[in-house]
């Protein structure tokens, strides 16, 4: 049982030194709490107050009433009135506006006639998640009153697990792996470069530590430090959001452990590549930027081209994603996500063995 | 006497540059045994190869009968190791970096206890020992690292420019340290370059540029140096050492209070004489006399020779 002191020893030593480390034992507690607020109440899917230019070109009652109802939807906000088409380009172009809504000289007949379409709804399509809301208006039934046939809807649109479509409910999940992800492999990319460094590793590789020990005895400390992260984030996601867990507890957190245990088995590495701390910061923001954006985080996933899906399946934090939305929201159990266990393992496995291959007790 | 260390023919190459270049080595035990050479002479090199933690790039290293790197591992347990740099750990307390250093060398409770206890009376660490290492003086570090190296007894001690930060009477307790371990069975390898320390060793290697330049005991050394000591009196010295560069058969100048220093090869013949000659025009009241070769002697003239040597080569 040698190896078990050692590597005990190992972890107690990290303990310590984190402990007294103030400002990453703050990072422990802050970064997550300051991620939920900060995503759970600013990203917001539902577009509102949208900026909105109209040039009326009909200048008729009709049209007025018109531009009044889309004001009226809480969509659109601070509708400006263009007088020519080029008022209303420059608008546009200074990005005073991001919709325009241009009604035509014949909008009467147009809606009359019923084949050519009544106005045009120009968008800016350099912002994003503007294109939703001009197919949302398009589809509104605003010219029904005009007199116009009634519009028929031809498809209901039904959402499932969050019926009031509350970004929180689906943010807060995900948040929860984004989070363990930031710190779980920016703190361990450092652990050990940290000490190779300050040149204590010099000396750890001429005791008898072995390279096995040296690492679980690391890594031990911040499998704690993620399930407090995990129990900060459900917490909070409860206190705040009002997003309960449907699942069982005891799924989530063995899934959160897997999770974990992979993200920390890629700081590892980069913790084995990296010679300085600045290196691994860079290796480890290297690859946080594609689990943010391509994990489904950000986009669905389904909507992403094939080459990016496949980088995305080697991404540990998809996978966590689908396991924690399936057991927070919709109820699952673990046994349900038995592919994604597979895949998280697999990750596991290939960064560990490429970890250990990397790591000699020397120094060439 | 037995031997504790044997390196044959061992070579260290990073990238183009031979860091150490082919040195035989017999480092006899219960004796210190210093390398002494500038920086970039190959001794850093030299003990990490000895301690399993750079692979040669050629030759063998035998440490107590074992073959290194393959038996790194054996080894290690009966080999302490203090680093160049202070390698403990600085937001640990004195304590805590001996309680965690011998842990992982596998000390149990009450001998844990027992030689942690030993080493802060030894070490004088009492008054330190809930102090972070990182605020500890330079002496107070060396003490330190030297109490963790010998917690798990190690039969070999490598010392890797241990004094380098380190204060005159530190030093000398710090090689009183050596000795009592020394006494005690240890056998313990020291970089350094400092003449004085270099002194104390039972036996020497001069290192310059990765080779061994000269080798033995300190009193022999200086006794066989291949070279004549002359110290010069009464000059100018500027116009003396002008005069001097132009004498072929002078290997060095050194200037030591109102006296020059000047080395010759062994075989000169007459060198007072010469020296005289080359001094008469601008120094006629100069004064010269034969003097023992100091260590450092040794050392300019190992290297020098050496420099000259390689000269040669490249010239043929």
């Amino acid at each position: 049982m040698k190896w078990l002191g050692r590597l005990l020893a190992v972890a107690g030593k990290e303990v310590r030194q984190l402990s007294r480390d103030r400002v990453t034992v703050g990072l422990i507690v802050g970064i997550p709490t300051i991620q939920l607020l900060l995503f759970g109440y600013a990203i917001n899917f539902d577009v509102r107050g949208v900026s909105t230019a109209v040039l009326d070109q009909s200048q008729t009652s009709l049209s007025r009433r018109l531009v009044g109802d889309l004001g009226a939807t809480q969509v659109l906000g601070s509708i400006r009135q263009a007088g020519t088409d080029r008022e209303l380009r420059e608008l546009m172009q200074r990005g005073d506006a991001n919709i325009a809504i241009v009604i035509p000289p014949d909008l009467e007949r147009r809606i009359a006639d019923g084949r050519r379409a009544a106005l045009q709804i120009v968008v800016d399509g350099s912002q994003p998640a503007l294109e939703n809301v001009a197919s949302g208006l398009a589809s509104m039934p605003l010219l029904r009153r005009a007199g116009a046939p009634p519009a028929v809807r031809p498809v209901e649109i039904l959402v499932a697990y969050n019926p009031q479509k509350r970004t929180a409910v689906q943010i807060v999940p995900a948040l929860c792996g984004v989070i363990l992800t930031m710190t779980m492999v920016i703190f361990t990319a450092s652990a050990i470069v940290r000490e190779r460094e300050r040149g204590n590793l010099e000396l750890l590789i001429t005791t008898p530590v072995s390279p096995a020990e040296l690492m679980a005895g690391k890594l031990l400390p911040y499998v704690a430090i993620g399930l407090i992260q995990t129990t900060l984030i459900l917490v909070l996601g409860w206190f705040l959001f009002g997003v309960p867990v449907a699942g069982r507890l005891l799924d989530l957190y063995l899934g959160a452990l897997l999770f974990i245990a992979a993200s920390l088995s890629l700081g590892l590495l980069i913790s084995t590549i990296a010679q300085t701390q600045f290196q691994a910061m860079q290796m480890a923001i290297v690859t946080l930027l594609p689990s943010i954006l391509m994990s489904g985080f950000m986009f669905p996933f389904e909507g992403m081209p094939k080459v990016a899906q496949w980088i995305a399946q080697v991404l540990p934090l998809t996978h966590f994603n689908e396991i924690v939305r399936g057991i927070v929201l919709r109820g699952a159990v673990l046994t349900d996500m038995r592919p994604e266990l597979l895949k998280l393992l697999a990750f596991l496995a290939v960064m560990l063995t490429l970890a250990m291959k990397r790591f000699h007790k020397r120094l060439d | 006497m037995s031997i504790a260390i044997t390196a044959r023919d061992l070579a260290r190459r990073f990238g183009t540059k031979w860091a150490v270049d082919g040195i035989d080595l017999d480092v006899p035990r219960a004796q210190i045994y210093g390398f002494l050479g500038p920086n970039g002479s190959g001794k850093s090199t030299t003990i990490r190869m000895l301690c399993g933690l750079l692979v040669p790039t050629r030759g063998t290293v035998n440490v107590l009968g074992y073959s290194v790197p393959r038996d790194s591992e054996q080894v290690r347990l009966r080999l302490g190791y203090m680093t160049q740099r202070f390698s403990l750990w600085d937001d640990l307390t004195v304590l805590e970096n001996l309680e965690f250093m011998a842990r992982v060398y596998g000390l149990d409770g009450p001998m844990r206890r027992e030689r942690i206890g030993d080493r802060v009376r030894r070490y004088d660490l009492a008054g330190l020992a809930k102090q972070r290492a990182g605020t500890l003086s330079g002496g107070q570090r060396q003490r330190l690292a030297l109490g963790a190296a010998t917690l798990h007894e190690p039969d070999i001690l490598l010392l890797d420019e241990p004094t380098s930060a380190v204060d005159p009477q530190s030093r000398r307790d710090f090689w009183e340290s050596l000795f009592e371990l020394v006494g005690g069975g240890t056998t313990i390898l020291v970089s350094t370059h400092y003449m004085d320390e270099a002194e104390r060793c039972h036996r020497l290697a001069i290192l310059d540029r990765g080779r061994i330049a000269a080798e033995g005991e300190p009193k022999s050394l200086a006794r066989d140096i291949d070279a004549v000591v002359i110290e010069i009196g009464d000059v100018d010295f500027t116009s003396a050492r002008s005069a001097l560069a132009g004498v072929a058969e002078v290997r060095s100048v050194a200037q030591l209070g109102n006296r020059l220093r000047v080395l010759l090869p062994k075989a000169t013949r007459e060198p007072e004489a010469l020296l005289l000659a080359a001094l008469a025009d601008g120094n006629p009241r100069a004064t010269v006399e034969q003097v023992g070769a100091s260590l450092e002697d040794v050392f300019v003239a190992a290297t020098k020779l050496r420099a000259e040597a390689a000269q040669g080569e490249r010239a043929a």
